[in-house]
Order: structure tokens, then sequence, then C-alpha cells
């Protein structure tokens, strides 16, 4: 615990040495906003709920969480770090989860300085609030499931941009599974029950139903375990291939 | 101390390091030399636990690095090969992080930290980041690392590669001042060292031990008496025909 402790502390230290904490959390802030505002028609509904904001968080993650996962695991192999790492009196584990929970609250911290939008709403009209942090919750743990997708792809490379590529990529196949484009893929040939099983692994499903304002235990198990497999992937690539 | 046995490691067909055995006891000051891909680096790679061996072990101060990793890797410190360290950091962020990982605290954590800022004169570059700093600079932020936990077991890959001669003369000093009761590894290609800090000296081509000796015992095997004569007739007689061009090189 002391291990990942102090891992998780370097690690989140690290976004703010560099702009990259400035310059996501900016990015992230404007895009939310434009998104709810333009796209979503936030004013124009009428509604006092924070729906047009939360439709987009799967498309703005899609395109940012890569963008601060890349570095989890790319960086230590580009710059050799990660001989350091493996040989200070630590496990892999607790490397992994350390520097997975520093990527994870740092954009906890984005998606929290989303506030005003929230005490816009409340401005307005009387939402019902306790969906709103239902969705707050969803949304942070749909970030939470995007980012062990690109610990485990920054794990696989030393180059950022193909990180952030596949990540990218897989992303959008969770994000898709549930859809005809994706589906498409496996009917005629696969059973029922495994087109069944790929539909489940959506994000959009999970994220849209506690979106809702309904907090199922099964969507919560659902992006434990997403994170916790990929996790467990990330371990093991690095485990396999330390040097290159 | 340490203790190496058939230590093998092949990457597909070529094999870095071939059935290497050897052990080291307090006291000494072991030199690995050879020519550039002689192993050097990977053979300390396994013994830091980085690298898992193909076959055969490792145990530093009797703990199995494979068996028992956390154990070993606390009695040992390390500087990899080029210094790697997280160059957003300041140096004394990094020196603490350091410092937290290696379960420092109180007052020895503060006399630990002192103590290696000031051997190796980082003083004055504590607020600034490690990347901005100078090569030599860089290389003795990467042995505060190595050093500050006071280990039993020093491992380091070219302790001295872009240092000027002051400051490789001071590395040496420190490294002597430590030798009487630690296990001291340096690899290196600057064979003068090996006279300067070692009381024993490993030459290894291939993957394979060459020779073993003290360095003026080894010395005295070429008519001149120089090391360099030595390291060379040993190192190229050894190199069998597709390691010719990288010797040739080194």
């Amino acid at each position: 615990m002391h291990n990942v402790a102090t891992i998780f502390r370097r690690e989140f230290a690290s976004y703010f040495a560099t702009p990259l904490a400035l310059v996501f959390i900016v990015i992230f802030l404007v895009l939310a906003g434009a998104f709810a505002f333009y796209l979503g028609g936030f004013y124009e509904r009428g509604q006092a709920d924070l729906a047009p904001f939360f439709n987009y968080h799967p498309w703005l993650y899609l395109f940012l969480i890569p963008a601060l996962s890349m570095r989890l695991w790319a960086e230590e192999r580009k710059a050799g770090t990660i001989e350091l790492l493996s040989t200070l009196p630590i496990t892999l584990g607790q490397a992994v989860i350390g520097k997975f929970l520093a990527a994870w609250c740092f954009a906890g911290l984005a998606l929290a300085l989303t506030f005003p939008i929230w005490i816009t709403v409340n401005y307005l009209g009387s939402p019902d609030n306790g969906a709103i942090l239902a969705a707050y919750v969803g949304s942070l743990l749909m970030a939470g499931g995007f980012l062990a997708i690109g610990a485990c792809m920054s794990a696989t490379t030393s180059n950022q941009v193909i990180a952030f590529i596949f990540t990218v990529v897989i992303c959008f196949g969770f994000l898709l599974s549930g859809f005809p484009m994706v589906l498409g893929l496996f009917q005629g040939w696969a059973p029922q029950a495994v087109i069944d099983a790929v539909a489940s692994l959506s994000f959009l499903t999970h994220f849209n139903s506690i979106s809702k304002g309904v907090i199922d235990l099964r969507d919560l198990l659902y992006f434990g375990t997403l994170i916790a497999v990929w996790l467990a992937a990330t371990a093991i690539v690095l485990d396999m291939k330390k040097a290159d | 101390m340490i203790e190496i046995n058939h230590l093998t490691k092949r990457y597909g067909g070529l094999t870095a390091v071939d059935d290497l055995s050897f052990s080291v006891q307090p006291g000494e000051v072991l030199g690995f030399l050879g020519p550039n891909g002689a192993g050097k680096s990977t053979t300390m790679k396994m013994i830091t636990g980085f690298l898992a061996p193909t076959s055969g072990s490792v145990s530093v101060c009797g703990h199995d690095v494979d068996a028992a990793p956390l154990a070993a890797k606390a009695c040992m410190g390390y500087l990899p090969e080029g210094a790697p360290a997280y160059g957003e950091m300041t140096v004394r962020g990094f020196l603490s992080f350091i410092a937290d990982v290696r379960g420092l605290s109180g007052e020895r954590r503060k006399q630990r930290l002192d103590d290696v800022t000031g051997r190796l004169a980082l003083g004055s570059v504590q607020e600034q980041m490690i990347e901005t700093l100078s090569k030599g600079f860089k290389r003795r932020v990467g042995l505060a690392q190595a050093l500050l936990h006071d280990p039993p077991v020093l491992i380091l890959d070219e302790p001295t590669d872009g240092l000027d001669p002051n400051q490789k003369h001071e590395v040496r000093t420190l490294i002597n001042a430590m030798a009487k009761d630690k296990i001291i590894v340096i690899s290196t290609h600057i064979l003068e060292e090996v006279d300067a800090v070692c009381n024993r000296a490993i030459i290894i081509a291939n993957g394979r031990i060459l020779a073993d000796d003290t360095p003026q015992k080894l010395a005295q095997r070429a008519p001149s008496g120089r090391l360099d004569e030595v390291f060379r007739s040993i190192t190229t007689a050894a190199a069998p025909a597709n390691h010719q061009g990288a010797v040739a090189h080194a």
C-alpha cells in the first residue's frame, strides 16, 4: 500500500510538472462545454438535466483519454526509467496500480472541474441531483475503463503515438460493441450467446444505464472487471517484454 | 555476497550470456570488462532482477533474485546503463521519491539525502529539473539514487561515462571510500579505471568469462605489462567470425 501511494504521488505530480495537465484540463473543459451547449442543445431543450453534457462524454474520452494514457508506460520504456522502476523493491502490480490510479485521479480532477455546468443547471431549474451524481460516477468509471485499456496499450510499445492509436481503436470497438457495425462481424457464424456477450461489453450500454440515474450492481461490476482485466494484462505485457 | 550459477540469456538464436558462474565477496570491487555487446549489461540486468535469465540463477545477500526479488532488490543499489531518471522531476524530488520507495524515513532519511547530495556535489542543482542537467550531473544523480539507502551491494553500469576527468577522479575516490565492506560491481571499458578502483577484474566476450584475476596479475600477462594489451589480445582471439564486425568496431 505504501509503495502504491509512493508511485501514485510521483506519477500524479508528473502531470503537473509539464504543461500536460493544463493543456488537458483546458481542452477537456472547452470541448465538454462546447459539446453540451452546441451539439447537445443544452438551452434549446428547455430541460433541467445534464443529459446533453454526459451524452458526449464517451466520444470526448475516445480521443482525450488515450492522450492521457499513452505516456504511462511508453515513456518509461523510451526514457529507460522502466529499468530503474523495476529494479526498485516494489512489485510490478504496485507500479501498475499506482500509475493507473494517478491517471484516473487526474481524469477525475478534470471531470470534477466541470462543476460550473452543474451549478448552472441548478440555477436555471431544479434537476434531479441524484441522477447527475450517478452520471458523474458512471462517467468516472468509463474514464477508468478507457485508461486501463490505454495503460495496457502503452505497455506494449515505447512509441506513444502507436499507443494512442491502438487505444483509440480498441476503445472505439468497446464503445460500439453493442452496435450493428461490430455485431455484424459476428452475426452469421457465431452462436447467439457470443453475440449477446459481445453486445453486453459495450461501454455505451453500461454508461447510459448509469447516467439515467440507476447505479446497477451489474454496471459497477462491468467497469470494475474491465479495469481489473486490462490492468492484469498490463502487468503480463510488462513482465513478458521488459527490455525492449 | 553475490552468487551466480550457470547464468544464461538467449534472445532467439543469439546467446548474450553463456553459462556464466562466479561469486563476489564483501570487500571486492569487481570490474566487469569486455567489448561492446559482450554481455556486461545483460548480466547486470539479470543480477538486479530486471531481466529474467533463460536458465541459471543469481542470489544476492542470500536472496534468490527470482524467488525473493523484493528482498534481493532491497539490498542492491543499481545504476542502469545511461543513468535513466525521470526528466520532469527536480533532483530533490527524484531523490525523495527514491527515498520513499526505499522506505527511508525520519532522521535517517534526512541524513542519507544530505550525505549523497554532499558526496556527489548535487547541492547546486537540487531544484533543477533533471532533463535540463548536463550529462555529468545526470550521471551523478543516477549514482546518488543508487547509493541512497547505503546498500551492501552496488551494481554500477558505466558509472563514469560522460564525466570529465575531475568528476571521474571523484567518483573513483567515492568508490574506493565505500569499497571496504561492500560488494561493488562496475562495468566499464575504460581500462585505467579498473587499475584505479578494482581489486578484481573479469573480462568477458560473447557472454563467456575469458579471464578472472586481479588487475595487476592480468596486466602481467602481456610482455609490456599493460592491461589494454591483455584486453585486446584476449578479446580479439576469442571472437568468432560472426562477432568480428562488432569487435573491430569496438
